[in-house]
């Protein structure tokens, strides 16, 4: 999306650099430096007449550019942002023109995965709006000689109020870009009181594009003398080719050449995966070529893997001690002591990501640089693997980023795009990539397959005294770390180590598990398999007990407080305590608010009807919701409505967040229906949509209801905190209709008809 | 040699008569608001028009589309957009868009036969469709508004 022209020397604006992976250790401070350099690959932005930082760049005629640093892959952020930057700007969106950067660690971090987009350049795109304000306004008070303090701002306009002289953006840029820019002190931001789009929103700066088929996602991208390659990978994770046929796929007309891709050198992390590539004039000749490679592998030790047989070994593993992760009081005593002891057992498999559009990139390799084209989340890790995987300077690596579709964590890692780079190299020409949707289900990073065993003691009236909690999952670690077992604090810490339980008794454990799959994270990652186990068990002690679920919920949740995380290894989603506690008030009240919004206590459901509560916090954003299921005899599930009750502190965009959470909900129902990734001797069972199906429009919810509540708190995440409630609020529902207690995902592993 | 007619242009092709027809399109015509999902005709994403009728160009082989009037989302859109187009724009649908091509042209087939779809002849008429997103609400909204901008 940005053009190539002959670069001068730019000032820029920089974020600290990015810790890379999933969990982020850094919030990114701001600072404006007066410093110049040149960009590898400059935006319009770099290239306009007033251009103070790397976010914005205003023209002669007025134009705005602002530059989207993050991967657009349905969650808007390509406008939210902008739309931040604009405000602080005092800009008219009508002018603004939305310019989609490369890789280029000057913007700080650019994976966008985590649900911290906002979070975490909030601040910085309010700086890099406000900069090129005040300079503006110093411009027109210079030109009027006035003082700047005279001066504001009204809508791409300069005002100076006692004369009443107006002067238009477009006319103040020239002398603008020759005054210094301004420290990050001197720079006036709005107060919340003038804010003219934060909190109200913005459609999609790129709705009449997607809704017009102009859009430019990466099966789109398109250059000059390209050919088209699908690679064969090894079936089990590891393996390599031992022999293949190269001709026989040379008889399909349109090919060309058959290339071996060395497989990867453990740990995988976002290598290749290796195989053997047909390269050819068209997709179709390429996957017919393919079909005909007739490859005899090498599967090596991971042949072994059976699903099946791994999950006894996980709930094995959970129920004897783990390695504990946090504990408060003494859980022993305290079941020693008797009373009516509770134990379940909760399961989640492993899933794929599916996203509509499959893996797939473009790059070009030549002069000893390549030019790469790729709908990825994580452009900087294309670079490094890029850089790795050819041995050239990581700078020699250029990486646009097209629209997504869709991506759900699987497009933060890379392996794809090194792929059509290194092909790239080895045939002289560039290569587009196109990886089917079978190699879409078969070569995922998969979330873990995580099994967990639940304990609780009871009080007289239900209420727990001592809770115990075990999860075993292959952590993502292995893939950076073939010998990783336990699960690491930023994964441990989603649902689990921070369960807001006002028990007095509490301890969390975490056995091992070894994997032989890539793992990776989904959206939501651990918190799906974490929420689900501590919401449904929480809703199993509720009706053990005789006690309505919202009131048990939230006797659990307890009294208003925030959670001493005081020798508990808390990343705290990589932002401060301080600025992000963990309130419980917050949970009680999005749980409080769903129970009135969805008439909880009043609702009237027929036969085969329920439902049920769930809440959870992750990515620093509290939700709560209200499932209503209706199961028929034969145990097919409808989805009549959720309500669902959001608090992420402000919320800039809230048309797109609502949209995020509706979309949540349906994502939880393909997890909850149908989601399941099995193996046998090391190979995926699953193919394509016939064998791993995602909710279809009869099957998702009817009507989801989205409440924001009104905040004041930071930004907080929205992408991925709908689907963790949603899943056990499901499956508490359907235990309120049907009687029957789903402990094992997916559905299907349960028998809900009544024939049972 | 096929003959066939794509959004009101007259085309010839000569390749393997078993390409699908959405390799033709994407690959050689360069016309790529069809997409590839999933090659069995399972999510919809490649849907167009065949004489009007929606299909799914990733098994749809060349040899018979011959003869036929193909229509995809840059023909339907070119002289102005469709009343579809502008429901799904005016009621926010689309997260990533990448399946919208295919939903809208689903959709605008659905109306084409049902001009006021119930709900029950919505989900009969979009469940070949997948958006992994989670549109659907919007996507049955959309539909109704785009049903009331019918005469």
């Amino acid at each position: 999306m940005s053009s190539i022209t002959n670069v001068s020397r730019r000032g820029f604006l920089i974020g600290l650099a990015g810790a890379g992976a999933f969990v982020l250790g850094v919030r990114y401070l701001p600072r404006m430096v007066t410093q110049h350099d040149s960009p590898a690959y400059p935006t319009e932005a770099d290239l306009a007449t007033l251009h103070p930082n790397a976010f914005v760049g205003v023209n002669t005629d007025g134009t705005v550019f602002i530059v989207a640093h993050r991967s657009e892959m349905g969650t808007v952020i390509r406008t939210t942002l902008p739309l931040v930057v604009a405000d602080e700007l005092d800009a008219d969106w009508k002018r603004v023109k939305i310019d989609q950067a490369i890789g280029d660690k000057r913007y700080g971090d650019q994976n966008t995965d985590g649900s911290h987009s906002v979070r975490s350049f909030y601040d910085v795109m309010r700086q890099a709006g406000a900069t090129a304000r005040l300079m503006l306004i110093q411009a027109a008070a210079a030109r009027w000689q006035v003082s700047p303090s005279e001066c504001r701002t009204d809508l791409h306009t300069v005002v100076h109020d006692a004369t009443g002289r107006r002067l238009g953006y477009g006319d103040l840029a020239g002398a603008a870009s020759k005054l210094p820019v301004p420290n990050r002190e001197e720079v006036p931001i709005k107060p919340k009181t003038n804010w003219r789009y934060i909190g109200k929103g913005m459609d999609s700066y790129d709705l009449p594009d997607i809704c017009t088929g102009r859009a430019v996602y990466g099966m789109d991208a398109h250059v000059e003398g390209m050919v088209f390659a699908s690679v064969e990978h090894p079936p089990v994770f590891g393996g390599k080719v031992k022999s293949y046929d190269a001709q026989a796929p040379l008889q399909i007309t349109g090919v060309h050449q058959t290339i071996p891709i060395d497989p990867f050198q453990p740990p995988c992390a976002f290598q290749p995966l290796g195989g053997v590539a047909v390269i050819a004039d068209n997709t179709w000749a390429a996957f017919q070529g393919r079909k005909k490679l007739n490859v005899v592998w090498d599967n090596g030790s991971n042949e072994s893997y059976d699903s099946d047989e791994y999950k006894k070994q996980l709930y094995a593993t959970a129920r004897q001690p783990c390695k504990v992760v946090r504990a408060l009081g003494d859980v022993d005593s305290a079941f020693a002591k008797g009373g009516p002891i509770f134990e379940a057992e909760y399961y989640v498999p492993l899933l794929a990501h599916a996203s509509m559009e499959p893996m797939v990139a473009l790059a070009e390799f030549k002069d000893g640089k390549v030019t790469a084209w790729a709908p990825t989340q994580n452009p900087q890790a294309a670079q490094d693997i890029i850089s790795k995987e050819l041995g050239i300077p990581k700078e020699n690596v250029i990486c646009h980023i097209t629209f997504l579709g869709g991506g759900f964590g699987r497009k933060s890692k890379p392996d794809y795009v090194a792929e059509a780079a290194v092909l790239s190299k080895k045939v002289g020409r560039p290569v587009k990539v196109v990886w089917t949707r079978e190699d879409d289900i078969k070569f995922d990073y998969y979330n873990a397959v995580a099994g967990m065993y639940m304990k609780a003691s009871l009080d007289s009236k239900g209420t727990p005294i001592a809770w115990l909690q075990r999860c075993v999952f292959p952590p993502i670690t292995s893939i950076y770390d073939v010998n990783a077992v336990y699960g690491d604090p930023g994964h441990l810490q989603q649902g689990w180590t921070d369960i807001p339980y006002d028990v007095p008794n509490l301890r969390i454990e975490n056995g091992p598990a070894k994997a032989h799959v890539r793992i990776g994270w989904l959206r939501s990652v651990a918190n799906i398999y974490h929420g689900f186990a501590i919401q449904t068990f929480t809703d199993e002690l509720a009706h053990r007990s005789g006690r309505d679920p919202v009131e048990y919920l939230l006797k659990l949740i307890g009294p208003d407080r925030t959670i001493d995380f005081k020798g508990v290894d808390y990343p705290n989603y990589g932002a401060s305590l301080d600025s992000y506690p963990w309130e419980t008030m917050r949970l009680r009240r999005v749980t409080e608010m769903v129970a009135e919004k969805s008439g909880w206590a009043k609702r009237k459901l027929g036969k085969g009807k329920g439902i049920g509560i769930a809440a959870h916090r992750s990515f620093l954003t509290y939700v709560a919701s209200v499932v209503e299921v209706e199961v028929s005899d034969d145990g097919t599930i409808k989805i009549p409505r959720v309500d669902t009750v959001v608090d992420a502190g402000l919320v800039v965009n809230p048309e797109a967040t609502r949209a995020q959470f509706e979309g949540a909900a349906v994502f939880g129902t393909s997890v909850a229906r149908s989601g399941e990734i099995t193996v046998k001797n090391g190979v995926i069972e699953q193919s394509n949509f016939s064998d791993y199906p995602v909710a279809r429009i009869n099957e998702a919810p009817y009507q989801t209801n989205v409440y924001l509540v009104d905040s004041d708190a930071p930004p907080a995440g929205v992408g991925e905190p709908g689907v963790p409630p949603f899943i056990p609020a499901l499956c508490n529902a359907i235990f309120a209709a049907t009687g029957k207690r789903v402990r094992e995902l997916p559905l299907s592993r349960t028998n809900l008809g009544k024939s049972s | 040699m096929i003959q066939l007619t794509v959004n009101g242009t007259e085309r010839s092709f000569d390749g393997d008569p078993e390409m699908p027809l959405l390799w033709y399109l994407r690959d050689i015509l360069g016309l790529t608001g069809a997409k590839f999902g999933c090659g069995i005709g399972l999510c919809g994403a490649c849907t167009v028009h065949k004489n009007g009728q929606a299909v799914r160009a990733c098994i749809t082989p060349m040899s018979s589309a011959a003869g036929g009037q193909i229509a995809t989302i840059e023909g339907i859109g070119a002289q102005g957009l469709h009343p579809v187009q502008k429901a799904w724009i005016e009621i926010n649908v689309p997260q990533c868009g990448y399946c919208q091509p295919g939903q809208m042209m689903q959709a605008i087939a659905l109306l084409a036969g049902t001009p006021k779809p119930t709900d029950q002849q919505i989900d009969d008429g979009m469940a070949a469709n997948i958006c992994r997103c989670g549109t659907y609400q919007r996507i049955r909204a959309a539909i109704k508004a785009a049903a009331e901008e019918r005469p």
